[in-house]
């Protein structure tokens, strides 16, 4: 029988949580990683039991792990993020020049085709890539030398690279988005890269039409429509039906169109979801009350999906890497709050349920569709 | 033989009890005795000293015989007791908490 496999990452720890494919009753695992930040964990789509996480400290700094066995067990791989060359500056949030310091991986994303080559988005941004199951990592550095690298800045969490969408239908194309430089896309594999932003509009930086500089907060994409793509921005939902080329704003009737995620349904490439939060100063869904809007017309028209969820006196948030949707026949999808809560739907939105509710603060939520 | 005592997750990280015990060859400065801990657990690089710099991470301090040797040159030798194994050498993470 079918079933799904949720990756957790919290500020203290990750958590395997397991069921069949009717997710009713699930088994949460004891913390893998105790007492580490666990920004990010993913399985390979080559093969569901090799994971990946990235582990880290303020004291101790970064650590990969890898698991064989669907997260069972872990042996480390390598740490060494080397930027190519001599780094340079980036500017730092008051418009002067900082030097690239590697802090963190934020962002691991296996490829679609080979279980030992992994793709890490780290803070100073940056890519890195692995073709060795995570041992050692080189860095796709034309990203970071095409041109605007010294132009761009931290946002609020920092610079990091958090969003890495790998195209299925070309695997020479990769997009990624910068907090707070914008998107960028390769065609051939990662050697030269170009920004990605023309229709992002954003408050706060000199040139509001900028070809960098944008908040971009997360970026999905449905696997049979590889050139039509979704964007939440620091503010707005935006959409571009050409990879990127341009950019149209799609917030419609959004209570707030300021959040986080966003992502699209197993089976609908038009459905899509996002979850308001009241603004970049306040953290928290308007009015206290927890909302995943739904699109199923691919952006402008948005419905209130509450059943299951907290409606009055919820402040938590929801993180870019934090949502996920598995592809059973009726589409699973899931997040994880602030507050250490992971709601799922199995039901693609029309109800919730909390699979566990006082984990640490959750970071990221990913979600394995077992044979 | 050089003792040496990890912090709690470096511990659970190389998969350790408290203390290891390292031959170390040559005089027993910073440098050596990092140089011999890496080595044997490989696991441990980078967690301790800055892959590129070789500094010490900030948030990590070196301590033997009741004093301070975090801001000591990497080859100026340490204690003879630390050198014999009479004392360890204890790695710290910098005080936190409310």
């Amino acid at each position: 029988m079918s079933g799904v496999r949720v990756l957790v990452g919290t500020r203290k720890g990750a958590f395997v949580l397991t069921s069949d494919g009717k997710r009713e009753r699930w088994e949460i695992s004891d913390p893998h990683f105790a007492g580490w930040e666990i920004y990010h964990l993913k399985g390979s789509p080559a093969d569901p039991n090799r994971l990946y996480a990235s582990q880290c400290s303020g004291w101790f700094g970064q650590i990969i792990q890898r698991s064989n066995d669907g997260g069972k067990t872990w042996e480390t791989g390598g740490n060494a993020f080397v930027y190519d060359g001599v780094p340079g500056t980036h500017q730092w949030y008051d418009g002067t020049p900082h030097p690239w310091e590697f802090k963190r991986v934020w962002h691991l994303e296996p490829s679609l085709t080979d279980p030992d080559t992994v793709y890490a988005g780290v803070e100073d941004a940056a890519l890195f890539r692995s073709i060795d199951g995570g041992q050692t990592w080189q860095e796709l550095s034309g990203l970071r030398g095409h041109g605007s690298g010294a132009s761009w800045q931290p946002g609020a969490g920092g610079l990091g690279l958090h969003t890495i969408v790998l195209d299925p239908s070309d695997p020479k194309r990769i997009f990624i988005a910068i907090s707070a430089a914008g998107a960028f896309r390769t065609e051939d594999g990662g050697t030269t890269w170009r920004p990605i932003n023309r229709g992002l509009k954003s408050e706060g930086i000199p040139n509001p039409t900028a070809e960098v500089g944008h908040c971009v907060h997360r970026i999905a994409m449905h696997r049979s429509r590889p050139r039509v793509l979704f964007m939440q921005k620091h503010w707005d939902v935006m959409r571009s039906d050409d990879a990127g080329e341009s950019w149209q704003e799609v917030s419609g009737n959004l209570p707030t169109d300021f959040g986080f995620p966003i992502d699209v349904h197993a089976h609908e490439p038009d459905t899509i979801y996002v979850v308001p939060i009241k603004s970049d100063s306040e953290h928290y869904p308007p009015e206290g009350k927890l909302r995943v809007y739904r699109s199923r017309t691919g952006g402008h028209e948005w419905e209130a999906l509450t059943k299951g969820l907290p409606q009055h006196d919820c402040y938590v948030n929801v993180l870019r890497d934090a949502m996920a949707l598995d592809s059973l026949d009726s589409c699973g999808v899931y997040f994880g709050t602030t507050g250490g809560q992971v709601y799922a739907s199995v039901d693609g939105g029309d109800s919730w349920a909390p699979i566990v509710r006082d984990l640490p603060p959750v970071l990221s939520v990913e979600v394995q569709t077992l044979p | 033989m050089i003792r040496v005592e990890l912090p709690a997750h470096l511990r659970t990280l190389a998969r350790v009890d408290r203390e290891v015990t390292l031959d170390v060859a040559g005089e027993a400065t910073l440098r050596a005795i990092l140089d011999a801990l890496e080595a044997r657990y490989p696991m441990l690089r980078g967690t301790i000293r800055d892959h590129v710099t070789r500094e010490r991470r900030p948030f990590l301090r070196f301590f033997a015989c009741e004093e301070d040797f975090s801001h000591e040159p990497p080859d100026a030798p340490l204690p003879e007791a630390v050198a014999r194994g009479v004392e360890p050498f204890l790695i710290v993470g910098a005080m936190a908490g409310g």
